[in-house]
C-alpha cells in the first residue's frame, strides 16, 4: 500500500499507508495547537488526537487531521513535557480527545473548559460534575445507566425547563472493559476479536480497519475478490443496521407496522451474513490477507436471489412510513443539529451526512473495493430525526445495488494471501466508513514486530455530543426519537 | 389507511411455526454445539489449547481434550487446526445449560444431548417477565435478545417479555463480564427485583468474562455475583439458542 511522506514539522498518509515510527517528526506544542485549530478551520477532519507511545521513549501528543480535499491524512507529533495548551476552546471537536488524554496519561491540556472523565478507568462511573442552572426555575432528570429498553448502559442528565431540556450532559464509561490497554502484548488470535467486539454491530467496518492495518504493516495486500467479499459485508452490515434504526424510529413515534417489519427484515438481512461466514454479526470473516470463508458463484447467486425478496420487503415497509403524515410530522423539524454546529463538534458519518456534510470515508479516503466501485455520499441538508431517517433511507438503497454489482461480478482469483510477520517500528492509520461513520484505528509496532501501541476511534467518540446539542430546547419527551435517530454506540465509545 | 393494509397483505404472516414446527433452518456454515469424538490426539500435539482465543479448550491428561463453552468464542479455530478432527462443531443449536458444568463438553458425550433443565417447580412456566441487564460487552448479545422481541420470533407468544421496569420483572438476563463500572448499577437492578426471582447469563461474556477474563475492568461474568439459573453460551448466541434455552427452562419443549 505503499509508504507515507514527511514534509517539514507534518507526516502525510494516504488511507491504511505506513511511515517509519522514527521517520515522524516532532513539533512544538504550541504549533500542534495552532496548526489543528487552522486546519480544522479550513477544513480538515480532526480525526484523532491521542498520545503515541511506544516500547521506548517518553509519551508524546499526536494528532491526525484527515484532508478530505486532498484525501491525505496528516499526523502531527508534540512533546509535552505533561502538560500543553489546549485545543478544545478553539475547535470543539478536541473536546472527548483531550479528557481522553487527560484521563488516560494525565497529561493536562491547559485551558480546557472542563476536564471530566470519559470512560472512569478508576471507577465511580456517572459522578462528572454536571452543568447545571442555578435560579431554581429548572428541574433535572436522571435517566440510566439501565434503561428501560434492551440496550446498552448510559447516564443522561437532563436539565429541564418544564418539559423543554435547556441543558443535557452525557456521561458513558459502564461498559469500559479495557480492550485498547490489553491490545499490546496480546495472542495474535485474541487481537483479531477485540476488534470484532469493540462495537458488536460494527464488526464488519472495525474488523476491516484492522485488517488494513495488519497488511500495511506486514506489507501484504489482499486479494480483489476478498476486497470485494469484505465490502459486501460492510454493506450488508450497514444495511441490517439501518433498516433496523428506520424500524426503530418508527417505533418511537408509535407506528408499528414499519417498526414491525423492519425488525424482520434486520434479521433477515443479519442472515445473510451469517450464510457468507456462519455469523449473523460477521465475525471470523475479515481477517489479515483476505477472508476466511470464501464466496461460491452458486452462494453468491443465492444471496443475490435472497436479497432481492429482502429489498422488496424494505422498500414496501420503509415507503410505507416515509408516505405516513403523522410519521413524517414527528420527525421534521425534531433534534435539529445546524451544520455549522455539526462541523464544529466534528460530527462523522450519518449524523454529519444529515446536517449537509459531504463526509464518507468510502468517498473521501477510499480503501479496498471502493477505490474501483464508488459510492456518492448522500446527504440532506435539514438536519432533524427526518434528515437522519432520511440520510440511511438513501444509504440503504444504494447498498442494496452496490451488494448487487459485487455480486454480480465478484473478482477471481483467491480470497485470502499468507498473512505475514509485520515490519518493526512502523506506524499506519486506517480509516473505514461504518455505518454510523468513520472508524479510525492506528497502530504502531515494537522492536520484535508486535503491536506496541494501537487505538480505536469509533465514530460515535465524535458523535455523543451531537446528540446532547440536538436536544437543546427539544421536549424531553423527544429524547427517545432523538437518540434512536443518531443510535451511537456505548461499548464502541467505553471500550 | 388503505396503503398500510396492502402493505400488510404484502409483508405477509412471518411468525416462525417453531416450537410446534421445525425450527428455522440455520445456514451451513453456523457452529452450533462442539463435539469432541473420543479418540486419539496426535502425540504431543496441543494444536487446539494454543489456538483457543479464551482458553476454552484445555488438555487434561487421561481426560482428553476438554471444551467449555461457556468461554466459548465459537470461532472454531480449534477445530481448523486439529489434525486428526477430533473436536467439530456441527451445528445443533440447543447449548443452554442451568448449571456450568452443562456447559463443558468432554470426549465421547453424544452431539444432541442438550444440558439438563430445572422444569419442576419451575414458577413462571406460563409467564416470565425479564428485565435485561447489559454489563459491560460489545451489545451483540442485546440485539439477538431484542431479536426475539420482533414479529418473527415472537417471544410473546410464549408469556416471555421484556420488561421497562424490574420492579415488574420475574428475572434479570445478563449480558456482558459485568465491568467494575456496572456492578453497582446491576446489584441494585437485582435487589429491585421482587421474590422469587431468577438470574440468566446471556453469551460467553456473562459467564465467564469470556474474551475479557482476566482484564482488571470486569468481574468474569455474572456468576461470580448471583445465582445463576441458566446459561445460554454463545458470542453472541443465536437467537434460536436463547429461545430454545428460555423455553426449556420453562418446560415448553
Amino acid at each position: 500500500m505503499g509508504i507515507g511522506t514527511v514534509t517539514g514539522r507534518a507526516a502525510f498518509l494516504r488511507n491504511a499507508q505506513r511511515i517509519p515510527v522514527g521517520s515522524l517528526p516532532m513539533t512544538g506544542k504550541e504549533a500542534l495547537r495552532d496548526e489543528v485549530a487552522e486546519k480544522v478551520r479550513l477544513g480538515a477532519r480532526l480525526s484523532a488526537l491521542t498520545v503515541f507511545r511506544n516500547d521506548r521513549g517518553a509519551p508524546t501528543l499526536l494528532a491526525v487531521l484527515s484532508h478530505p480535499s486532498s484525501g491525505e491524512l496528516e499526523m502531527l507529533q508534540a512533546e509535552t513535557g505533561g502538560s500543553y495548551p489546549s485545543i478544545t476552546r478553539d475547535c470543539p471537536c478536541a473536546n472527548v480527545f483531550e479528557r481522553l488524554v487527560h484521563e488516560q496519561w494525565n497529561i493536562v491540556p491547559e485551558g480546557h473548559p472542563t476536564l471530566e472523565p470519559v470512560r472512569y478507568p478508576r471507577g465511580n462511573p456517572g459522578t462528572a460534575r454536571f452543568l447545571t442552572i442555578p435560579g431554581g426555575c429548572t428541574h433535572e432528570v436522571a435517566v440510566g445507566p439501565v434503561h428501560a429498553g434492551v440496550i446498552e448502559p448510559g447516564h443522561f442528565r437532563f436539565q429541564c425547563h418544564g418539559e423543554t431540556v435547556k441543558h443535557l450532559d452525557i456521561s458513558l464509561g459502564y461498559q469500559h472493559r479495557g480492550i485498547e490497554g490489553m491490545i499490546p502484548g496480546a495472542p495474535p488470535n485474541r487481537v483479531q476479536h477485540y476488534m470484532e467486539t469493540a462495537s458488536g454491530d460494527s464488526t464488519a467496518g472495525h474488523a476491516l480497519a484492522f485488517c488494513l492495518i495488519k497488511e500495511s504493516l506486514s506489507g501484504i495486500v489482499a486479494p480483489a475478490r476478498a476486497e470485494s467479499i469484505r465490502a459486501v459485508a460492510l454493506e450488508l452490515e450497514r444495511l441490517a443496521n439501518h433498516i433496523g434504526d428506520l424500524g426503530a424510529l418508527a417505533g418511537d413515534v408509535g407506528f408499528l407496522p414499519t417498526k414491525d417489519y423492519c425488525g424482520r427484515i434486520r434479521g433477515d438481512v443479519l442472515n445473510l451474513t451469517a450464510a457468507i461466514c456462519g455469523n449473523r454479526f460477521g465475525r471470523g470473516l475479515a481477517v489479515p490477507g483476505g477472508v476466511a470463508s470464501g464466496l461460491t458463484g452458486d452462494e453468491a447467486m443465492d444471496i443475490r436471489e435472497r436479497l432481492k425478496l429482502i429489498e422488496r420487503d424494505t422498500v414496501s415497509a420503509v415507503e410505507l412510513m416515509m408516505a405516513t403524515p403523522s410519521v413524517l410530522a414527528r420527525m421534521e423539524g425534531t433534534g435539529i443539529l445546524p451544520e455549522e454546529t455539526a462541523r464544529s463538534l466534528g460530527l462523522v458519518g450519518v449524523a454529519a451526512r444529515a446536517s449537509g456534510i459531504p463526509a464518507d470515508v468510502r468517498n473521501e479516503f477510499p480503501f479496498g473495493i471502493y477505490r474501483f466501485s464508488q459510492i456518492p455520499v448522500c446527504t440532506w441538508a435539514s438536519g432533524d430525526c427526518f434528515a437522519r431517517a432520511s440520510v440511511r433511507w438513501l444509504e440503504v438503497r444504494q447498498s442494496f445495488s452496490f451488494i448487487r454489482e459485487q455480486l454480480e461480478c465478484l473478482p477471481g482469483g483467491p480470497e485470502k494471501v499468507p498473512d505475514g510477520p509485520m515490519e518493526p517500528g512502523m506506524m499506519s492509520i486506517a480509516l473505514t466508513e461504518g455505518w454510523r461513520g468513520e472508524i479510525c484505528h492506528m497502530a504502531a509496532t515494537d522492536e520484535s514486530g508486535r503491536f506496541g501501541w494501537y487505538r480505536i476511534i469509533d465514530p460515535s467518540v465524535h458523535n455523543w455530543h451531537g446528540l446532547a446539542m440536538a436536544m437543546r430546547e427539544q421536549e424531553i419527551s423527544d429524547f427517545p426519537l432523538c437518540n434512536k435517530s443518531f443510535n451511537l454506540s456505548y461499548c464502541g465509545h467505553d471500550l | 389507511m388503505l396503503t398500510v393494509l396492502k402493505t400488510r397483505i404484502l409483508q405477509k404472516h412471518r411468525t416462525m411455526p417453531y416450537p410446534k414446527g421445525k425450527p428455522p433452518l440455520l445456514p451451513g456454515r453456523f457452529p452450533g454445539r462442539p463435539v469432541i469424538e473420543d479418540k486419539p490426539c496426535r502425540e504431543g500435539c496441543r494444536a487446539c489449547t494454543a489456538a483457543c482465543p479464551t482458553g476454552a479448550v484445555t488438555f487434561q491428561g487421561g481426560g482428553g481434550i476438554v471444551l467449555d463453552m461457556g468461554r466459548c468464542l465459537f470461532c472454531r479455530e480449534c477445530e481448523r487446526v486439529c489434525p486428526e478432527g477430533v473436536i467439530s462443531f456441527r451445528g445443533d443449536h440447543r447449548l443452554a445449560s442451568s448449571s456450568m458444568n452443562g456447559l463443558i463438553v468432554r470426549p465421547g458425550d453424544p452431539s444432541e444431548t442438550p444440558g439438563e433443565l430445572i422444569a419442576a417447580g419451575f414458577p413462571f412456566r406460563r409467564s416470565l417477565k425479564l428485565r435485561q441487564v447489559s454489563a459491560g460487552g460489545c451489545g451483540a448479545c442485546e440485539a439477538d435478545c431484542n431479536v426475539l422481541s420482533t414479529p418473527a420470533w415472537d417471544m410473546g407468544r410464549f408469556g416471555i417479555e421484556f420488561t421497562a421496569s424490574p420492579r415488574h420483572a420475574d428475572g434479570i438476563l445478563v449480558t456482558g463480564p459485568v465491568t467494575r463500572n456496572m456492578h453497582d448499577a446491576l446489584m441494585k437492578t437485582w435487589e429491585a427485583v421482587p421474590e422469587p426471582k431468577i438470574v440468566i447469563a446471556v453469551g460467553s461474556c456473562a459467564i465467564s468474562g469470556g474474551l475479557y477474563r482476566g482484564h482488571e475492568e470486569q468481574l468474569e461474568g455474572v456468576a461470580s455475583l448471583l445465582p445463576v439459573d441458566l446459561f445460554v453460551p454463545g458470542c453472541p448466541p443465536h437467537p434460536l439458542t436463547i429461545l430454545d434455552g428460555l423455553l426449556r427452562l420453562q418446560g415448553r419443549i
